[in-house]
């Protein structure tokens, strides 16, 4: 057997499992399409857009707002990386760069552990703990807030061990000639290790927003979920996700559509925001290069 | 190692303690409200925790009892989902990494479908799962239907952290494997692979945490049922599913709630340290080699 | 230096053959159980779930399969075939009257506040008040001067809907500050803020309650919130809970509907909370 028929085949198949994976969300939009159709075809479509809020159960006035619930996930999602992104970043700097190597295997394991405590505990402590102590601010404690909050925590191991792995890919070498330059500890984290850490510390964010936009269970016990727009941090809101949790096992056929257009609706915003970001990323890979 | 120079100016100085400040301050209350979080479920947690507890069966709806079953198809739901996940992640991404040009065409389809793939909420998996999986492919709920919805969902944590892993790997190493006349099949089992297999062990660990920390996905796919399960095809409750329903369903589960999260933590740290352990023998073992 | 990997592969193979041989060791056994699958309700999954358990015991030949999920899915799963029997905490409603619904025991709702909340009790007129927003402070029912947090169930839910009937409010009239989920949730919201109001199950209530969570379950229309107060009819909000059937359900099916509605699971309606039906 010749050695590039191998590498043929390999390639093939490799190509097969990528084209796969890359194809799977495709099946999932199908299966949410058809699951949307009903609602699309009643003509119901323009309501998701025009609605004031959301309240598709009611017999006297029902209302299919989505607007309220898109941008309560939107919000929710870019205040939590606003918060986790400076805190996983500054910490896997910290890491490299300043933590005794013998600390940084536990750093590395309390943080791997983090990312495994489930959704539900997060919730629970919030609704617990942090809700409370925001109702004595300013009630009723279930905001826009303490969902962030409870997100960004949720979501920081992510981006720390990602910026981790990133900073370690960094070559000692690179750094090592910045010292020996006699450029400062901060000088080569600023001009060289961040820098080029630059796509993975990226890619880890992007799977941070992912996270942060699907997650459900977690948000559903603290947000308050009502259906409009916030007018101040204290608000409670309404992401989409929360909705499909709170009401999917409860819909009736029709309601049911609603809520499987909803989730359609979400995903193809996301799809928006991922291609606007890869599209700069990729606009950017040249320049920096 | 990094030296921080005597002869820098001052203000460098300044700054480089600034950074330490904050960064450690960061560091530090990360570490600080998480410790905060396990604290409450050690103490709440902690009393129930028993031989009996982790081995008996889940009796009054989980208020007394123990987590036995659960913990058995917990443990299956994992094995499925890695089963299927890990070939189809770490090939997805090794094809991107060393096969396709970056930026071609190719791979940013693939890329972008993944990236969309990680943004699919948790809860459209779980209904898709039940549709596709437990209807459409008739495997009903069962232990094998919500390994492969969870596979679905940690897919692209594999695909993106195993790509961080692989072009995080030496520039030099790829031509150098080529110019001894390598294929590039043999450069990928001999040198990439191993070169990047502690990556690829973050990149599965992060999955695993993630797999094992999901409620909602399984809550519709594997299902409820706490019996011991003896095949794949039956349906099993996982941990997380199992606290969910302490804490939220069932009046006075709290207690019995905190106990299965202080076990899933347990768990997820055991398997951490067998990924690091593993990591570190096969480090030690490449240095030995290449020495 | 190849082993690793090739010990990575072989590690992969013996789990895909491992879990081919776990798939199949069911069929071994011989003969295959016969299979009732019941979906729906969360609040009549856990009771269901126990009396399954005690009905295997002593009927080995049958496995029941209990999911939980909302009363509408299973509902709809009965409809579908998905499942032989639906749970629902819920009366039918008119375009679902091709099903047909067997009680299996009753549930009351009761309205919870905070514990350090004075207010002893409500009547209707008050909680339509209080839900529709013309009573905002606690000031106005003799309380502290608080803002009321209302807590209202999510749509759809069955709790919401016993409410509503009560109430003969609208779900588009209710001015809520917090939508919750589960029973728990509510307690939960309710338990971390003085100034809440919240509705859930009697049983849930009054056993949190006891073990000491920071709420109080109090009287509705001057009926204290007692599982007796349901059971002798004086409670004003209930609701059935239900096994939904659609046309003939298979005999096997059909004999552990006949246990559920028999007394011999109320000793486990009771230990759940609930009040069994008089037989």
């Amino acid at each position: 057997m010749s050695r590039s028929r191998t590498d043929r085949f390999v390639q093939w198949s490799l190509g097969g499992l990528a084209v796969l994976s890359g194809g799977l969300v495709l099946l999932i939009v199908v299966f949410l399409l058809l699951g949307a159709w009903p609602t699309i075809q009643s003509g119901l479509l323009s309501h998701l857009l025009t609605d004031e809020t959301w309240r598709p159960g009611s017999d006297r006035d029902p209302q299919f707002g989505l607007l309220p619930m898109l941008a309560a996930s939107f919000l929710v999602t870019a205040l939590s990386i606003g918060i986790a992104a400076p805190f996983g970043v500054a910490g896997a700097v910290f890491d490299r760069f300043y933590l005794p190597p013998g600390f940084r295997r536990w750093n590395h394991r309390l943080l791997e552990l983090l990312a495994g405590v489930p959704s539900v505990v997060f919730g629970f402590w919030g609704l617990t703990v942090l809700v409370p102590a925001i109702n004595r601010l300013h009630p009723p404690g279930q905001s826009l807030l303490a969902a962030s909050l409870v997100l960004s925590l949720m979501i920081l191991p992510t981006v720390a061990l990602t910026s981790q792995a990133a900073l370690r890919a960094v070559p000692e070498s690179e750094t090592l000639a910045a010292a020996g330059l006699g450029l400062g500890r901060a000088r080569t984290i600023f001009s060289i290790a961040l820098p080029a850490a630059k796509s993975g510390i990226g890619g880890g964010i992007l799977l941070a927003v992912a996270r942060a936009i699907g997650e459900t269970m977690a948000v559903v016990m603290v947000c308050g979920n009502i259906a409009e727009f916030p007018s101040s941090l204290f608000d409670p809101v309404r992401p989409v996700t929360s909705t499909i949790a709170l009401e999917m096992g409860y819909a009736s056929a029709d309601h049911k559509a609603l809520l499987y257009t909803a989730g359609l609706i979400l995903v193809l915003a996301v799809a928006a925001l991922v291609g606007w970001l890869a599209f700069r990323g990729s606009k950017n890979v040249p320049a920096s290069g | 190692m990094l030296n921080p120079l005597a002869a820098a100016p001052r203000r460098a100085r300044r700054l480089d303690r600034a950074i330490a400040i904050a960064g450690g301050a960061a560091s530090f209350s990360t570490l600080a409200v998480f410790g905060w979080i396990v604290w409450d479920l050690i103490r709440l947690g902690l009393p129930n925790l028993s031989w009996h507890f982790l081995t008996g069966e889940v009796e009054t709806a989980g208020r007394s009892g123990g987590i036995g079953p659960v913990l058995v198809s917990t443990l299956l739901i994992l094995l499925c989902c890695l089963a299927v996940a890990v070939p189809l992640g770490i090939g997805c991404a090794v094809w991107l990494s060393e096969f396709v040009r970056r930026g071609s065409r190719a791979s940013r389809i693939v890329t972008g479908g993944v990236d969309l793939l990680a943004s699919v909420p948790s809860i459209v998996f779980g209904l898709f799962g039940m549709t596709f999986f437990c209807q459409v492919l008739g495997l009903g709920f069962s232990i094998l239907s919500g390994g492969l919805t969870l596979a679905c969902m940690i897919l692209p944590i594999l695909v993106r952290t195993t790509l961080l892993a692989l072009e995080g790997l030496p520039a030099d190493l790829r031509p150098g494997a080529a110019a001894l006349g390598l294929t590039r099949t043999t450069t990928l089992r001999q040198v990439l692979l191993p070169t990047a297999l502690p990556g690829i062990l973050v990149a599965i660990t992060l999955g695993v945490g993630r797999a094992l920390s999901e409620t909602a996905a399984l809550l519709f796919t594997s299902g409820y049922s706490t019996r011991w399960p003896d095949s794949l095809g039956e349906s099993g409750r996982a941990l997380s599913v199992h606290i969910y329903d302490l804490a939220m369903n069932i009046p006075n589960g709290s207690p019995n709630a905190s106990a299965s999260a202080l076990v899933l933590l347990v768990l997820i740290l055991l398997i951490n340290l067998t990924a690091t352990g593993l990591t570190e023998r096969w480090t030690r073992h490449l240095s030995g080699t290449t020495s | 230096m190849i082993w690793p990997i090739n010990l990575v592969k072989k590690r992969f193979l013996l789990l895909s053959l491992l879990s081919l041989a776990l798939t199949h060791c069911g069929g071994d056994k011989g003969k295959t159980p016969t299979q009732i699958t019941l979906t729906g309700s969360s609040t009549v999954a856990p009771l269901a779930a126990d009396a399954a358990k005690r009905y295997e015991t002593s009927h080995p030949e049958v496995r029941i399969d209990v999911q939980s999920g909302g009363s509408s899915r299973g509902i709809a799963d009965t409809r579908s075939g998905l499942a032989d029997l639906g749970m629902a905490s819920r009366a039918l409603k008119p375009d679902e009257n091709d099903l047909t619904a067997h009680r299996i025991a009753m549930d009351g709702v009761c309205v919870i506040v905070h514990r350090d909340n004075p207010v002893a009790g409500f009547d209707k007129q008050q909680l339509i008040d209080i839900y529709t927003g013309k009573i905002e402070n606690w000031k106005a029912l003799g309380g502290p001067d608080r803002e009321i947090v209302v807590a209202n169930k999510a749509e759809g839910r069955a709790t919401l809907e016993v409410f509503l009937d009560y109430t003969g409010l609208d779900s588009a009239d209710i001015q809520a500050d917090v939508v919750v989920g589960e029973n728990q949730q509510a307690i939960k919201t309710v338990a971390g803020n003085p100034a809440a109001i919240g509705y859930v199950s009697i049983g849930a209530a009054v056993s949190e309650a006891e073990v000491g969570t920071p709420i109080k379950p109090v009287s509705c229309d001057g009926v204290p919130p007692t599982t007796e107060a349901v059971a002798n009819g004086e409670f004003p909000i209930t609701r059935p809970l239900q096994i939904i059937t659609k046309d003939d359900p298979s005999p096997a099916a059909q004999a552990f509907l006949d246990y559920l509605k028999s007394a011999e699971i109320d000793d486990l309606v009771e230990s759940h909370l609930y009040v069994p039906i008089s037989h």
